[in-house]
């Protein structure tokens, strides 16, 4: 379905991505590992065309995106949480919700799409009208993650989705993430430091080291490799 | 340091309050004719200051070249009127077509400058594109001194003296007392816009942060067009109005309106739209007392010296924003 081949990405003369290849089937979960400064989110935001890519393309069903404005591709069904969450501070969660459906026209879908999220996070309706920079990390990431979902993605692209939350809610989200995927059949592609967390949640994990991919392989094998055990899992 | 700047706050207050209250009582027709009259002047600096605030709001750009759309504004209304005078159209339509023509005249150029002198500069250091603004309001003076002519044109008021309003009118005139009024209902409109409409939302979470608001599907370059082009209408009205009132206008008027209006963004916390209007207004009324009670050939200096007073004692306005955000 998203299909990286042979990406290059550049910040000025920093050569951030070397050449990578991923593959993410419909209805995946693959979580992509790595130490900080690997490129992970890099990865993402050439992705969404943020930072578009200098080599190489990225497709989408087959259609090349790599060098598409980024609205375009939020118009092709990719939506990303990106790291840090991003709410729009001075915006009420019910404003921030409404800029996730921001391309949709049909009043009746947002209506139902709005009810599925605040269904998801109740905490969210409770705070509707409160703006969104009051809001703790773990709320705000879900704030975020529903935001994203207002635009019913085909892709959904999460980075570091656990950074900075109790385990409880880091828990919470990662449950809701794979309620999203069983029940919306929507592709997620999440990148995580949080290598335990994220493999466990996977179909199929990648794992990242200074701009490249250094291996692949399902959740579960990558579970039981002695470098990942090694490197990523501190065991 | 801030007990100080509070007592001093409270002493300059107290003297101000004095000397209002007791010319309040020795002649309150003089006291409510420069009130309504800085409430006027006031008005049009908002016309012209919300511009200025949206744009840096959005782009942390001061458009130096804003007052020249406001010129622009007000000379294509004086070409148009002229025009359509000399076919001996009737006063309203003429009224109304000139308004329509100007705003869309200004909304034309301010879109313009923008795709040609900030666009391109929109990664460039701040500077840049500062500077470019600079040029492209030399530019537009110049272009219009050239096309049209250096001179002082009369403007007649396209704002007739309304016979219900004679008994009042030594009071206000119904030309300030339309600008008022005009001024209020924008306000309205624009306020409704920002508030509640999608291209609204979508320029409150451009102004916030842009690149998220790409990831939300905005076409953020879009958005910014747009935040010219309602800053341009406005500003266009604000020159028809205030040519109406002075009477001629020339290439030049956009200058200093635009400096006085850029004074009241920063006095009101620039980037800030309540703070725009709310600047506007208090700068406007005080300049009037100001020249009414003291000097009113040192206007402009009045107005200057306010600025400097603000940046060396509250940089961010009255209403600029102070809170930290969470990440």
């Amino acid at each position: 379905m998203l299909k990286l081949t042979d990406v290059h990405t550049y910040y000025g003369n920093i050569h951030a991505l070397k050449g990578i290849n991923i593959e993410v089937s419909e209805g995946e979960i693959i979580s992509l590992i790595g130490a900080n400064g690997a490129g992970k989110s890099t990865t993402l935001m050439t992705t969404s065309g943020v930072v578009p890519a200098k080599r190489g393309t990225v497709e989408l069903n087959g259609e090349d995106i790599t060098q598409m404005a980024p609205d375009d591709i939020v118009k092709r069904g990719i939506c990303q949480v990106p790291e840090g969450r991003r709410i729009f501070p001075y915006l009420t969660v019910a404003e921030n919700l409404d800029m996730g459906a921001f391309l949709r026209d049909d009043k009746e879908g947002i209506k139902e799409d709005l009810d599925y999220v605040y269904g998801l996070f109740p905490i969210l309706a409770n705070r509707r009208n409160q703006s969104g920079g009051t809001l703790s990390g773990g709320e705000q990431q879900m704030l975020a993650i529903s935001r994203a979902l207002m635009s019913r993605p085909k892709v959904l692209l999460l980075d570091e989705p656990s950074l900075g939350l109790a385990p409880i809610i880091i828990r919470q989200i990662f449950d809701i993430i794979q309620k999203i995927n069983q029940e919306h059949k929507t592709t997620i592609f999440i990148v995580e430091q949080n290598a335990n967390l994220a493999l466990k949640a996977a179909h199929r994990g990648y794992v990242m080291e200074n701009g490249a991919i250094t291996m692949t392989d399902t959740g579960e094998n990558l579970l039981e490799n002695e470098d990942v055990k090694k490197a990523y899992l501190g065991m | 340091m801030r007990w100080i700047n509070i007592l001093l706050g409270l002493a300059v207050a107290g003297i101000l309050g004095f000397y209002g209250i007791r010319e309040l009582l020795a002649d309150p027709v003089y006291f409510l004719e420069l009130f309504l009259g800085g409430l006027v002047r006031g008005s049009i600096y908002a016309l012209i200051a919300l511009g200025y605030t949206m744009v840096y709001g959005i782009i942390q750009l001061i458009n130096f070249a804003h007052g020249e759309i406001y010129m622009i504004g007000a000379m294509t209304a004086l070409i148009v009127a002229s025009v359509l005078g000399l076919w001996g159209w009737h006063s309203a339509v003429i009224a109304i077509l000139a308004v329509v023509f100007a705003v869309v005249y200004s909304c034309a150029y301010g879109f313009t400058v923008e795709k040609i002198a900030y666009k391109p500069l929109r990664t460039a250091p701040r500077l840049s594109a500062l500077i470019s603004a600079i040029g492209m309001s030399l530019f537009l003076q110049n272009y219009v001194m050239l096309a049209q002519t250096p001179e002082f044109q009369p403007f007649e008021s396209l704002i007739p003296d309304f016979a219900f309003w004679e008994p009042y009118a030594h009071i206000i005139t119904s030309v300030e007392l339309a600008i008022i009024i005009t001024t209020v209902v924008v306000m309205i409109l624009l306020g409704m816009l920002i508030k509640f409409t999608k291209i609204g939302k979508a320029m409150r979470a451009t102004a916030q942060d842009k690149i998220m608001s790409s990831l939300v599907g905005i076409n953020v370059n879009n958005v910014i067009s747009t935040t010219f082009v309602v800053g341009s209408a406005t500003a266009a009205i604000g020159g028809v109005l205030i040519a109406c009132h002075v009477g001629q206008i020339n290439f030049f008027i956009g200058f200093l309106a635009g400096l006085k209006a850029f004074i009241a963004a920063v006095l009101g916390g620039i980037g800030s739209v309540p703070g725009a209007v709310l600047g506007s207004l208090v700068l406007g009324i005080s300049e009037s007392f100001f020249t009414g009670y003291f000097w009113s050939e040192y206007e402009d200096v009045f107005a200057f010296t306010i600025l400097v007073i603000i940046l060396i004692f509250r940089p961010s306005g009255i209403l600029g924003k102070h809170e930290t955000q969470k990440v």
